[in-house]
């Protein structure tokens, strides 16, 4: 029996206004993610992860953004459709985000206890003074959760004051507070050093496992990918290109972008490096037509540069954007 | 016979950060590392945030002055900052920095950029110049075309093939890679490996290669040197220190690698659970640097500081596991120090 | 298969394109920018407005013998009218007219002022910048927080009243106050510059400390000034009539703002015209300075 369907992008489009036109980003995301779930999201930088995630809470510029199609349903409600206060509750309490660098995400100049009170008191819609003592220890609780020692006095220190790793912690334990649907951590660890980085996806791992949350994972490295989630998303300009279980993915690689991308990894076994990916990522100014990935393609067809690849399944749980193995 | 080119002699390199009221405060970026590079090798440098590899990389280039020890370059002793040095120096060694953002001037194109080296160090003409650029930018596989370039018009991976394009430029013998592709995305790494590898056998470079990538160490380096806190714990050849990886930093780092296939998997150390923040350069702990995180420390590590002990050929390690052999109640017996 | 490297509009492409059409391609990105917000392209208007106003005041303006020796007592103090279109002073000359044609003291004054202060302000906040933590950066800086902390139309007035009241003189005592803020703007910039990896490049193969200053880290510290120059100019405008004000600037019978809305306002409020129309003037021009002033910054912030 599968569990309900949390979150389901359905063939979002955004697109960034510059000069010169558009930039025609995302192009037909599809992306889902069931309850209980971690689920990775790969891709190399510029393939638009940041902007998919960023879509899902809708924090993308105003001004300079466009969504011309697409849904993106939680809980079986449009996100992109929602009033206001539908909205606020689902970024208060539905959905939490942790970004990539803890230090931009903290504000320098309030310490960590306004900060981390200023997010449960909006979750738990508290208004009153009386009420202040719950919020205290809930962000007492939480900031125990991610094994931060000495917690009052922490409350009371700024962002400046700690590592990085203790940062991205406290960054963690802002998603926490209470208790979410989904979390989106958005290349968490990425900007520490690799024994760091290890303990936070850990103690990620440990978190999501004791409440059953979902998260979405981003990330550019495989490795973490693997090690970390259950189902994993390949990324590439715009589309996703390939979703299969995570030790599926790394037995079998069907796309021919997730090939050469698991070729070009040095391997601790040795072996040299491969030679990498020809080419470059497209100019979303001007895409290409048809599959984007067919200008670097090593098994181009002709076909490829006509229309564009559905994700066809393959296996059960395994699914590929790519006209050879359409059926 | 393979010559030493570059050697490291007891180096020390120590920023000071203020006073109190026992004296100055120093950050010991660099407390004491010896290595020697052979001509034509690829001297993998690899460490954490605080271990002072860029350091070292930094003072051999002529960015800093060492605070004691000494550097010799082809013989002739190089301890001191660039200005000092002369240009036949600076001409033969070069260096390829991280951040391909902040590595190439905003404000010039990319033939601007590239003239610098080749009028200083080739001493070339004006009408030369364009034919060397265009010479240079083949080389790195990018079109003539980019020498009209502006940085900001071209991909990070494209960048660093320029900056190195730049260190070509002056025909060394040396660069110091100060984690070249640390900062791009895997499949544009491949490519710039590969390239470098590719240039190194073509014009016989020596690299010493900084990272804190043990897979891309594995693919990269001849010989690799891991450092913790300013000192070396253990160095070896590539395929020893893979295998056979005896310092327990070393096994920790490997432990944390995330794998992408069952056999890396079956390859690396049992995941041991590094505990704790990295302590910060200012405040090194007493004895073993390591011993506050090690889960293998015994009674001499708080106090002593290992020296480094050449277990095989080839293969040094800086650990008290390695130096004394305790028996059961009696005076441990150091062994014997083939080197210190 | 189709070419991946397409030369798109976005693409800093300065190739072998002939000259003229580099710059074009470049005026349109940049135009692009500039006005994205619309008050910039309001303020750009102004500012080309006041330019032409002055440039062709004889040819533009009602009465250009008002700007000179002139008198014409009958019609001293008449309200606005078809005739006089924004009235007429004490003496009876056009108010419109005398508006016009102080622009021109305005404009020189500020563009004079700031060629003059800014090259040398700039290059000691360049030496301060790249001497960063010597003795060299101390000295510099010291000075330059010395006329920094008197305040700016204090130390104007006084030179100004030490020397002989004329336009001259007033040009020389703003610019003596003027070129500090530009020496700390470009100090702040240069010492991060500095430190920059491809500085540090350029000095490890030795390039001369001259190139370094001129051809590295000064185009990198050039956005903000420019943006501070084109405020200024509305700056300058101010201070200049406020020196005007009080007597130290321009001397009539040539028209200046200040001295307009000074010998205006003793015969306020009934002839309300003689102050208010010059005084507008003035909030006019320096809006539109700052107005272009922000536009310009957003254009060089754009593409960076």
């Amino acid at each position: 029996m599968e569990n309900e369907m949390l979150l389901d992008i359905k063939g979002l489009q955004v697109w960034y206004k510059v000069y010169g036109g558009f930039l025609k980003v995302l192009d037909g995301v599809d992306f889902y993610i069931r309850k209980g779930e971690r689920v990775g999201l790969v891709g190399e930088t510029g393939c638009g992860k940041t902007t998919t995630m960023k879509s899902i809470l809708r924090i993308l510029p105003e001004r300079d953004s466009k969504i011309p199609q697409g849904e993106i349903l939680f809980h079986n409600t449009d996100i992109l459709r929602m009033h206001a206060a539908d909205l606020h509750r689902v970024r208060s309490k539905g959905i939490a985000m942790i970004f990539q660098d803890p230090t931009a995400a903290l504000n320098p100049v309030f310490t960590i206890g306004a900060q981390l009170q200023a997010v449960i008191r909006t979750a738990l819609d508290v208004k009153r003074k009386k009420d202040q003592t719950t919020v205290k220890k809930t962000a007492i609780k939480a900031l125990k959760e991610v094994s931060l020692p000495d917690q009052e006095r922490l409350l009371g220190n700024y962002a400046i004051q700690l590592s990085g790793g203790m940062r991205q912690r406290v960054c963690i334990a802002m998603a926490i507070t209470t208790p979410r649907d989904l979390l989106i951590a958005d290349e968490p660890g990425t900007s520490l050093d690799v024994t760091i980085q290890d303990q936070i996806l850990r103690l990620l791992k440990e978190l999501v496992e004791k409440t059953s949350t979902s998260i979405i994972l981003i990330t550019h490295s495989l490795g973490v990918a693997r090690e970390m989630t259950d189902r994993i998303y390949v990324m590439y300009a715009g589309n996703m290109v390939e979703m299969t279980r995570s030790r599926e993915l790394f037995r079998k690689p069907l796309h021919p972008y997730t090939q050469g991308l698991l070729a070009s990894i040095p391997k601790l076994t040795g072996g040299g490096v491969a030679r990498g990916i020809p080419g470059q990522i497209p100019d979303y100014l001007n895409p290409p037509i048809g599959c984007r990935y067919h200008p670097r393609c090593p098994k181009v067809m002709e076909v490829c540069s006509l229309r564009k690849p559905r994700f066809y399944e393959v296996d059960s749980d395994h699914e590929v954007a790519c006209f050879l193995y359409e059926q | 016979m393979d010559k030493e080119i570059l050697q490291i002699q007891d180096l020390k390199k120590y920023f000071k950060v203020g006073k109190n009221k026992r004296g100055p405060i120093y950050v010991r970026a660099v407390d004491g590392v010896s290595l020697s590079i052979r001509e034509g090798e690829t001297m993998g440098l690899v460490g954490e945030s605080g271990s002072g590899k860029s350091t070292i990389a930094y003072t051999v280039i002529g960015m800093y002055r060492p605070t004691e020890g000494q550097i010799l370059f082809k013989g002739n002793n190089i301890g001191m900052e660039a200005n000092r040095r002369s240009m036949s120096l600076k001409k033969d060694m070069q260096i390829v920095f991280q951040d391909p953002g902040s590595s190439l001037n905003p404000k010039q194109s990319i033939r601007q950029l590239l003239e610098l080296p080749l009028h200083i160090h080739r001493h070339l003409t004006r009408p030369e110049i364009e034919g060397a650029v265009v010479d240079l930018l083949q080389r790195v596989e990018l079109s003539p075309e980019y020498m009209y370039k502006m940085p900001q018009g071209i991909g990070g991976g494209e960048k660093q093939m320029v900056a190195i394009a730049r260190a070509l430029a002056a025909e060394p013998s040396f660069i110091v890679l100060d984690e070249p592709t640390s900062a791009l995305d895997v499949s544009v790494q491949a490519k710039i490996i590969n390239k470098l590898m590719d240039l190194q056998k073509e014009m016989n470079l020596t690299y010493l290669f900084i990272t804190h990538d043990l897979s891309l160490m594995r693919n990269v380096a001849s010989r690799i040197a891991i450092m913790y806190l300013g000192k070396v714990c253990e160095l070896a050849n590539a395929v020893e220190f893979f295998e056979n990886p005896l310092h327990p930093y070393t096994r920790m780092l490997l432990s944390s690698v995330p794998a992408v296939s069952d056999e890396e998997e079956a390859l690396k150390p049992k995941k041991i659970l590094s505990s704790g923040e990295i302590p910060s350069p200012v405040n090194i702990p007493s004895g073993c640097s390591f011993h506050l995180r090690c889960p293998e420390k015994n009674g001499y590590c708080k106090n002593e500081d290992p020296g480094m002990v050449e277990l095989s050929p080839g293969h040094w390690v800086r650990c008290h596991k390695f130096t004394y052999e305790p028996t059961a109640g009696e005076n441990p017996i150091p062994l014997e120090d083939i080197s210190s | 298969m189709p070419d991946n490297r397409t030369v798109s509009l976005t693409n800093n492409y300065n190739g072998k394109l002939s000259g003229w059409s580099r710059f074009w391609t470049g005026f349109k990105k940049n135009w692009y920018h500039y006005s994205r917000n619309k008050l910039s392209v309001v303020g750009l208007a102004i500012v080309l407005l006041v330019i032409l106003l002055a440039i062709f005041a004889p040819l533009v303006t009602p009465y250009p013998a008002h700007a000179g020796p002139y008198v014409d007592y009958p019609n001293a103090g008449q309200p606005p009218s078809a005739k006089f279109w924004l009235g007429t002073d004490p003496i009876g000359r056009d108010i419109f007219t005398r508006i016009i044609f102080s622009f021109r003291g305005a404009l020189l004054m500020s563009m004079l002022v700031l060629a003059i202060a800014v090259p040398p302000g700039l290059i000691l906040g360049l030496l301060a910048g790249y001497y960063n933590g010597t003795i060299i950066d101390t000295i510099i800086m010291r000075i330059t927080d010395i006329f920094l902390s008197v305040p700016p139309l204090v130390l104007a007035l006084a030179i100004a009243a030490v020397l002989k009241p004329n336009l001259i003189n007033a040009m020389i005592a703003v610019t003596v106050m003027w070129w500090p803020w530009y020496t700390r703007l470009v100090y702040g910039m240069a010492s991060s510059v500095r430190n920059d990896y491809f500085v540090i490049a350029a000095e490890l193969n030795g390039a001369s400390r001259f190139y370094i200053l001129f051809r590295e880290i000064l185009p990198n510290c050039l956005s903000p000034v420019f943006t501070k120059m084109a405020l200024d100019v509305g700056w300058v405008i101010l201070i200049g009539a406020s020196l005007s004000f009080v007597g130290l600037g321009e001397q009539p019978p040539t028209p200046a703002l200040g001295q307009m809305v000074s010998d205006g306002a003793r015969y306020m409020p009934e002839l309300w015209w003689m102050t208010i129309f010059p005084a507008l003037a003035i909030v006019f021009v320096i809006l539109g300075f700052n107005l272009m002033g922000d536009g310009i910054r957003d254009m060089l912030s754009a593409s960076r």
